[in-house]
């Protein structure tokens, strides 16, 4: 069987549409797992108290708003050098999830700093980063957003993630560095409690959980854009409810 | 069971706004997305079918 | 490079200097809004010499980049209106070299400017002499790296509505490893310290925005120009 027939988006549109339902399944029970060792497992922290409780969602959000760009680039890079117009939309898909898990990322790590460290907000190394990645989601979104070509959408924006991409490690490094010329070695606030492995099992549990869920949400979109797309083409009108 | 009681669980050792507030919005915006994801998708298949009703070409 | 490379690049040079010269308000324009921000800050703030002394490598390279991103607009935007700018992509020579050829342009008009005013306002902020040659050298490495990036977001949104905040909007985060490594150099000469490894960092950024945003601008400009 060749995979490459599930390249365009007539075949692909059902193909994701029986898979989502598999992918929000599993993310809900991973989910319900790492909650579970998350709040009835994991014992409490020695200096944070329960308040080191949401690292089981701020983590895992941080993280998928990372891979989520770098496979957003990935797919918008295919889309640029083959000309294939569903590996656009998929990066297209990609995008506003991984906006919401960076703001997820920024929320959490917002809620977490206050108790621990005084402040709604911390110019640590890691959330400023997040912060300016959230800038990088959003330029995206509003380049897609201003071009009416959708060709010239799709290429555009798999240039600026491409450019994006390169960029993320460079600003991660130069962050870092400001981070610790300016506050010295005091904090890190996302230098979690030493931890016991019994929370570090909850935390990649709640991981994959959110990228079962991001997967899912992401196929969820690229059949909207699909549809979005091509309304016009004979098999779309003839769509029972697939 | 380290919670002896559902009181003691929401308070979270006195951080439960924190922890309930961060856990809280998450949910709302993974659900939120989710919802408009769907109603989204609603709307293009009536759309859809609706073109194909019409026999637009 | 061939010969008729170098005659087509310096032609594409001396054709935007020559604009540049009739249409001096664009280029004035940038260079006092630079001098204005940095105005601006004191008045917002407060007199006080320590403080201004304080955030005055700060204040003054974010106006520079704020500036930079004001005078964007005018490295493609008259020349793709009336045609040129297509013609100068169909040209024999590479893409990349006329890109290059317009960036280098761009920066002489706008980014030189910029770098030569610096210091005198840098000592408005009673910065010592050390930091302001700092902030002159550093400028000097990073406005070329800021013309090159904002290259690519000035072709990106090329003929599209609302291009000037939407590139503002895609250039900015790019421009966060300048403007770190920037001002901790003019940071670190104003307390005495080494700026050597700032100054290396950001000629670094500088030589890899070289290599890339040639290539990336005119890969934009092609699927503009579509």
């Amino acid at each position: 069987m060749s995979w490459f027939r599930y390249s365009s988006p007539q075949s692909f549109y059902p193909l994701a549409g029986k898979m989502v339902p598999w992918f929000f399944t599993l993310a809900a029970l991973l989910g319900l797992a790492g909650l579970y060792i998350a709040f009835f497992v994991a014992p409490t922290d020695f200096q944070q108290g329960d308040a080191y409780r949401i690292i089981f969602i701020h983590v895992p959000a941080a993280w998928m708003s990372m891979l989520i760009y770098a496979v957003m680039a990935f797919w918008a890079g295919i889309g640029l050098v083959f000309n294939t117009r569903l590996s656009s939309m998929m990066a297209h898909a990609l995008a506003p999830t991984g906006a919401l898990m960076t703001l997820i990322a920024l929320w959490t790590g917002s809620f977490w700093g206050r108790p621990t460290w005084g402040a709604w907000w911390v110019w640590d190394a890691r959330l400023t980063s997040e912060l300016i990645l959230l800038f990088l989601y959003l330029g995206y979104l509003a380049l897609v957003a201003a071009i009416d070509d959708p060709r010239r959408a799709d290429k555009a924006s798999a240039v600026l993630a491409l450019v994006g991409a390169i960029n993320v490690p460079i600003i991660y490094f130069s962050v870092q560095w400001w981070n610790t010329l300016h506050q010295g070695s005091t904090i890190s606030m996302t230098r979690a409690p030493s931890m016991a492995s019994i929370m570090l099992i909850g935390m990649l549990v709640m991981v994959f959980a959110f990228w079962a869920y991001s997967i899912a949400a992401a196929l969820m979109r690229v059949r909207c854009e699909i549809l979005e797309r091509e309304h016009h083409s004979a098999w779309a009108r003839k769509l029972e409810d697939i | 069971m380290q919670w002896s009681s559902a009181g003691e669980f929401l308070a979270m050792g006195g951080y439960g706004l924190y922890v309930w507030g961060a856990y809280a919005v998450t949910a709302v915006i993974m659900v939120a997305e989710v919802i408009a994801l769907a109603r989204r998708a609603r709307t293009l298949r009536a759309k859809s079918s609706r073109s194909a009703d019409a026999g637009v070409d | 490079m061939s010969q008729s490379a170098v005659t087509a690049c310096r032609a594409v040079i001396a054709r935007d200097l020559l604009v540049a010269a009739r249409r001096r308000s664009d280029v004035l324009t940038t260079f006092f809004f630079f001098v204005i921000v940095v105005s601006l800050f004191p008045l917002g703030i407060g007199p006080q010499p320590d403080t201004l002394r304080e955030i005055a490598p700060g204040v003054v390279w974010v106006a520079a980049l704020l500036a930079a991103l004001l005078s964007l607009a005018r490295m493609f935007d008259a020349d793709y209106a009336d045609g040129t700018l297509e013609q100068v992509m169909l040209a024999p020579q590479p893409p990349v070299l006329m890109v290059l050829s317009k960036i280098s342009a761009h920066w002489l008009t706008t980014g030189l400017p910029l770098v030569v005013i610096a210091p005198l306002l840098g000592l408005q902020f009673d910065l010592p002499g050390r930091a302001l040659a700092t902030l002159l050298l550093s400028l000097l490495i990073a406005t070329p790296a800021l013309s090159l990036i904002g290259a690519v977001g000035a072709a990106l949104t090329l003929g599209v509505r609302g291009a000037g905040g939407l590139s503002a909007l895609l250039v900015l985060p790019l421009y966060v490893p300048v403007l770190v490594f920037g001002a901790g150099a003019v940071t670190a000469s104003a307390a005495g310290l080494n700026e050597a490894a700032h100054l290396s960092l950001l000629a670094a950024m500088a030589l890899v925005a070289l290599v890339f945003a040639p290539w990336a601008t005119a890969a934009a400009l092609r699927i503009a120009l579509e």
